[in-house]
């Protein structure tokens, strides 16, 4: 037993409490903890890096921010949703991993292209054509455990590869991003790893479950490694990776994990795409339109308000 | 020991005002009575996820999406740190999750209501995290050890959410004339359920004379809802809300305001399960507690797996 004194918490958290009404500072950047914008703020505006073309630098900050964006939004439905609390909080976790990288890609975006929208606009005044992530990010998981982790498990090991790639781009933002995002990846791809082992290796329903769940994720893996004309460009003026290229690492994380986990590599036909187009061209799966029809709805009833 | 000794050990930590640890010796009916109020607290933290859950898809910023996701998961936090201190009580997580999906342990009314627009999710950060803390505040020096150090981290995590709400709310009465009427039909809606939250009226509360004794409680029910009170009207002011009570007056004489009854009806109708959103509630618990047993499930055999394999020669570790 210990007579320890806590009269001081009390004292301030009611302090805390008697102080709001003096509260007005919108932006105190504490509100948005958990984000990890502010480390970065000051880079976004940094000036185009010589030799880059602004567009495709804007193209691809779109694509690597609508990744994060649509991923970690499909993440949120998993919120007071997952199997035990433990897992709850992780995949919050994760999703605001995303969403941290998501708003910093995008107002890299927004400033790249010059026309004076914001990772607001972008994110809830496109449409679904002017989305340009790849469909893994857009399935649901319809709630179902195993395939959020073996979704997990691809979409982390291949953009992990992919900002390992990015740590020295000649863009700043995309490096700082990069920066943070291969510590936050590596955590993403172990939890997800983790889970892999433990449902295939678990009991035979667990098992079929993983192994159901992966052959339904693997026609969207494809995609992952196809490069555009932008990236092309990109990487010749050092600031993009070519997902080609982390197609290699990306099938040795698997390969490891899969047989550690008594689970055999699906084996079947990627999607296709319309005349050479998928969705880093902007042409999406069915799911997208009803995945902004929901994200974007409040935003747009009240066009013009700050929140 | 004689268990007169014991308990006037136990009566002389009390009176002592030190803390009772889970190796001490206590009453049955102060475990029990811990067990209860612990779960509860529990249940209702992971129950409260649900109405701020239901705008993280619609969040109208990504900046308010960051601040509700992070704000949902620390409630998950928030629920594992206390049923992590009622394990200390001898029971288990598991074991108090099937008492809440049989509804035959309860959680906080207030979210039996439902969250209808985006400026619920500021007022029930400012109103309903409000009233949480001042009944919590009190928690943090709360007579069994592993619940007041439960409570003392999650009162700094409250007080956050708190703050996070009023600075939404303030900017939406600085917004459009949309979201100021917004703002305003939401605390219509959660004013009296607010009230509410502090428990019936003293004279109605049998067990709130036996547990401030034991140091489980330190302010009636009728205190905590006064200083709720007297706290919550300058911040109305400041957001320039109405509150919804025409008697709400400023009692120069008790140094205090004066207000009206919440409708106790409606809170005994709340609490014996026929509130708005009840059933949906516990429907979704018990959903997510059902589909995930699979992985719980698989989990186990796993770690029994490895844990037959990590010491060769041993039994197969039971499932
Ligand atoms: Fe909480
Ligand atoms: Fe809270």
């Amino acid at each position: 037993m210990n007579g320890h004194h806590t009269g001081v918490e009390e004292h301030d958290a009611t302090n805390a409490y008697q102080s709001l009404s003096q509260t007005t500072g919108h932006d105190d950047p504490r509100w948005a903890f958990g984000t990890g914008v502010e480390d970065v703020q000051a880079e976004i505006t940094s000036p185009v890096p010589d030799g880059v073309d602004a567009e495709d630098l804007a193209a691809y900050c779109q694509m690597l921010g609508d990744d994060a964006l649509i991923y970690s939004h499909r993440l949120c439905e998993w919120v007071s949703n997952a199997p035990e609390l433990e897992e709850d909080v992780a995949l919050a976790n994760i999703a605001l991993d995303l969403l941290g990288q998501a708003r910093v890609l995008l107002a890299r975006a927004g400033h790249a292209e010059g026309a004076g929208r914001d990772e607001e606009v972008l994110a809830y005044a496109r449409t679904e054509a002017q989305f340009r992530n790849v469909g893994l990010a857009e399935l649901g998981d319809e709630l179902d455990f195993a395939h959020a982790i073996a979704r997990l498990l691809v979409f982390s090991s291949w953009r992990l590869a992919l900002l390992d790639r990015l740590l020295g781009s000649a863009d700043p933002v995309i490096a700082a991003v990069a920066g943070k995002g291969v510590k936050e990846l590596t955590y993403h791809r172990d939890y997800a790893a983790r889970w892999t082992l433990r449902l295939g290796d678990g009991t035979d329903e667990s098992h079929h479950r993983m192994q159901a769940a992966l052959d339904t994720v693997w026609p969207y893996v494809e995609e992952l490694f196809r490069s555009t004309d932008e990236e092309h460009r990109l990487v010749a003026a050092g600031v993009a990776a070519d997902p080609a290229q982390t197609r290699a690492e990306f099938d040795a994380v698997l390969g490891e994990v899969l047989a550690k986990a008594t689970l055999t590599r699906p084996d079947r036909q990627p999607i296709g795409t319309i005349a050479g187009r998928g969705g880093r061209q902007g042409l999406h799966t069915e799911k997208l339109g009803h995945v902004l029809a929901e994200m974007q709805s409040l935003a747009r009833q009240h066009p013009g308000a700050r929140w | 020991m004689t268990t007169a000794d014991l308990e006037q050990g136990f009566e002389a930590t009390i009176a002592a005002g030190q803390r009772v640890e889970p190796r001490d010796w206590m009453p049955e009916a102060y475990r029990k009575t811990l067990i209860r109020q612990i779960a509860q607290h529990a249940h209702s933290e992971i129950i409260g996820m649900q109405p701020e859950g239901n705008w993280i898809l619609r969040a109208p910023s990504l900046r308010r999406k960051a601040i509700l996701l992070a704000k949902v998961q620390d409630e998950a936090g928030h629920g594992m740190y206390l049923y992590a201190a009622a394990e200390t009580l001898g029971v288990d997580r598991e074991e108090l999750t099937e008492k809440l999906i049989e509804s035959k342990q309860k959680y906080s009314s207030i979210f039996n209501y439902p969250a209808l627009s985006y400026a619920d999710i500021g007022v029930i950060g400012w109103l309903v995290d409000g009233a949480a803390i001042c009944n919590q505040v009190p928690l943090c020096r709360c007579s069994y050890g592993p619940y007041a150090r439960a409570m003392i981290r999650i009162c700094k995590e409250e007080s956050f959410h708190q703050r996070q709400g009023f600075e939404l709310l303030l900017a939406m009465v600085n917004g459009t004339g949309a979201q100021r009427e917004m703002v305003q039909e939401s605390v219509n809606r959660w004013w009296w359920p607010s009230l509410m939250m502090f428990g019936p009226p003293d004279g109605d509360s049998p067990n709130t004379a036996q547990s401030m004794a034991w140091g489980i409680k330190r302010h009636t029910n009728d205190e905590l809802r006064q200083r709720f009170v007297d706290m919550t009207v300058p911040q109305a002011a400041a957001l320039g809300i109405a509150l919804p009570d025409p008697a709400l007056a400023w009692n120069e004489e008790r140094q205090a305001h004066d207000y009206s009854e919440p409708d106790w009806d409606e809170f005994k109708a709340v609490i014996a399960g026929a509130g708005p959103a009840n059933a949906q509630r516990i429907a979704h618990r018990r959903r997510a507690h059902e589909s995930g047993a699979w992985v719980r499930e698989a989990a186990q055999a796993y770690a029994g797996k490895q844990a037959a394999g990590a010491a060769p020669g041993s039994n197969e570790v039971a499932a």
